[in-house]
């Protein structure tokens, strides 16, 4: 089964994270909080596999193994 | 002008039984004259089973209530023989439209799916249904088929026996009392019949209500679906629009929770609304308006000894996806055929416990799919309202969202997966046709594959070898010998073959796969048969 990465995989981390904040200069909190979740539903279709998706969440839950 | 739901199609009329000094008794009786209780009179009276229908009341079901019927039970229909004026009653359509907020995000094409007789499904009043299957009914009793529709006649009470079940019926003479060895109890969603056997219906209520209006336009709106997210006219709700015959419209709008039902069903509050959704100068004529609340729920068994539940009375779903009527001819679909067994003594009365699996296992599916629907239609936090919202937002620039818009999934027959009734697979074919699955139609000629495989069981083989009979514990499988010869289109082949050469099934009378292998093998066959009817 294809395994979520979770070790450093960012060629430009520091940039990324840059463009991600930027993205929501400006915005409300109701935009801000539409534009994330328009944001996971890209990249989970760029994703494609559920195993992955599955994964990601629970490390997004921040659960203990 | 008298609408067909008006006029009494099984007026009361006095029966033998009525005065019989004991109580008659019959083979089968079905409660309720509905789409559910109808079909499974007809699938028995065409078995040559007798079987007597009662119905609390005199006519077929006032209003629309279902109109979306899917392809799999208009192939039901057709072996019970009324699929074809359903179809051509029926409104088909292929395009949708789905709206948020005041645009439009995007439109789809349904394209008809090359291969099968019947489409994807029709719009058709459920009256007109009934109606189909009440003239059906009576073209069966001109043959001299052993059916009869009594109206009012509404069972008041209910013994079970370990042989038999008596009814107490109360008619406009007075009461009576009958028995049979079999119920079928499709007496809807408020079922007197359950509540009478003191059974359970636990599941999920959705705190919401809608209004469903039928109107009557002479607006030219095209045969189309059209669905609303958080519409203009019906702010921070959903809305759907869609076509039945005779220039019916059907029109769903989400109110909420806290509403005052009887205020909104009054047609000064109700007209506004629709000419908000409308325009103002669209001439429109209410037939039927409602407000309804739903749950997503069912039986913990469906059958109870010898009272079987089958319909909304065993399981009940929101109205998104119309999994409610098609659901339930698929109940009589696969119980008729296994009581027919039953009762001829080909097979043990264990045999209906399948019935339990199998269509236990459709409400789940169906359960499981319309709380998804509804789920998205109607967001029941902040966040899934931001992620609903943003799906749709994205389906407005992007194909790959389009698929997540949820307003309702199509139903769509339920693959019996584990049951105890399948053989292992023994072909490298489609998973598409393997043991459990309904069969999918293919043409051959000037003909389809489903009408040669109604009602007993086939040995269907294609490019493969098998005697022309074979008979297990009194059981008769004839075999329907195919070639990939026989369908140009190749649907035969891709449907049934995949990458063998050929194969061999065993199907069911209810045209669901039972097993299959590359070749015939006496032995594999017999034990399947015995398997597919509850001996092993």
């Amino acid at each position: 089964m294809a395994e979520l990465i979770l070790s450093p995989n960012l060629t430009q981390a520091d940039d990324f994270y840059a463009d991600l904040v930027a993205a929501h200069e400006g915005l409300e909190k109701s935009e801000s909080d539409a534009f994330n979740a328009r944001l996971v539903l890209v990249l989970a279709n760029h994703i494609g596999d559920n195993a992955i998706l599955k994964q990601a969440l629970e490390a997004a839950a921040l659960k203990q193994e | 002008m008298n609408k067909i739901f008006e006029v009494p199609l099984y007026a009361y009329e006095a029966s033998p039984d009525q005065s019989a000094p004991a109580p008659v008794r019959h083979k089968v009786i079905v409660v309720g004259a509905g789409p559910v209780g109808l079909a499974a009179a007809i699938d028995l009276a065409q078995q040559g089973v007798e079987v007597l229908v009662l119905d609390d009341n005199d006519k077929v079901s006032f209003g629309s209530r279902a109109i979306c019927f899917a392809k799999r039970p208009l192939e039901i229909l057709d072996r019970l023989g009324c699929g074809q004026p359903m179809v051509d009653k029926g409104v088909l359509w292929n395009k949708g439209k789905v709206f948020f907020d005041e645009r439009q995000v995007y439109e789809f094409d349904l394209q008809p799916d090359s291969g099968d007789q019947r489409p994807a499904f029709i719009n058709l009043q459920q009256y007109y249904f009934e109606q189909f299957l009440v003239d059906r009914v009576r073209e069966l009793q001109a043959q001299g088929a052993p059916i009869e529709i009594r109206g009012r006649n509404k069972v008041e009470a209910v013994g079970t026996h370990p042989d038999h079940v008596k009814l107490e019926v109360e008619t406009p003479e007075g009461s009576y009392t009958i028995e049979a060895d079999w119920v079928i109890a499709c007496d809807g969603a408020g079922s007197p019949m359950r509540a009478m056997m003191g059974k359970d219906f636990v599941g999920r209520v959705f705190e919401d209500n809608f209004l469903i209006a039928d109107v009557i336009m002479e607006a030219d709106f095209p045969s189309e679906r059209w669905f609303w997210f958080d519409p203009p006219f019906n702010k921070g709700q959903s809305a759907l629009l869609h076509k039945q015959p005779d220039g019916v419209w059907r029109i769903d709008l989400q109110l909420g929770w806290d509403i005052d039902k009887e205020r909104e069903k009054r047609p000064e509050n109700v007209i506004p609304r629709l000419k908000a959704m409308l325009g103002e100068d669209v001439n429109f004529e209410l037939e039927w308006v409602s407000i309804y609340t739903f749950q997503c729920r069912r039986m913990e068994q469906f059958r109870h000894g010898r009272v079987i539940f089958a319909g909304d009375s065993a399981h009940q779903v929101s109205p998104f996806g119309a999994r409610g009527a098609n659901s339930g001819v698929q109940d009589t679909d696969n119980l008729c055929w296994k009581l027919k067994l039953v009762i001829d003594g080909k097979a043990p009365e264990s045999l209906l416990d399948s019935y339990d699996q199998e269509r236990i296992h459709g409400a789940d599916e169906n359960i499981l799919n319309s709380t998804r629907s509804t789920d998205f239609i109607t967001p029941k936090s902040q966040m899934s309202r931001i992620l609903r919202d943003a799906v749709l937002d994205l389906s407005e620039h992007y194909d790959f969202a389009r698929p997540m818009v949820n307003s309702g999934r199509l139903s769509v027959p339920c693959v019996y997966d584990g049951s105890p009734l399948n053989s292992a697979d023994a072909l490298n074919g489609p998973s598409q046709t393997r043991p459990g699955a309904s069969c999918p139609d293919a043409p051959l000629g000037d003909d389809f594959l489903l009408p040669k495989l109604a009602g007993r069981f086939t040995l269907l083989t294609i490019d493969a070898d098998a005697p022309d009979e074979i008979e297990v514990d009194g059981i008769t499988v004839k075999r329907l010998a195919l070639s990939v010869k026989d369908d140009p289109t190749l649907t035969l082949k891709r449907r049934y073959l995949g990458d063998a050469t050929g194969a061999v099934y065993l199907i069911r009378p209810d045209q669901h796969v039972a097993a299959r292998r590359d070749t015939y093998e006496e032995n594999a066959f017999r034990h399947a048969v015995r398997r597919a009817t509850g001996k092993e």
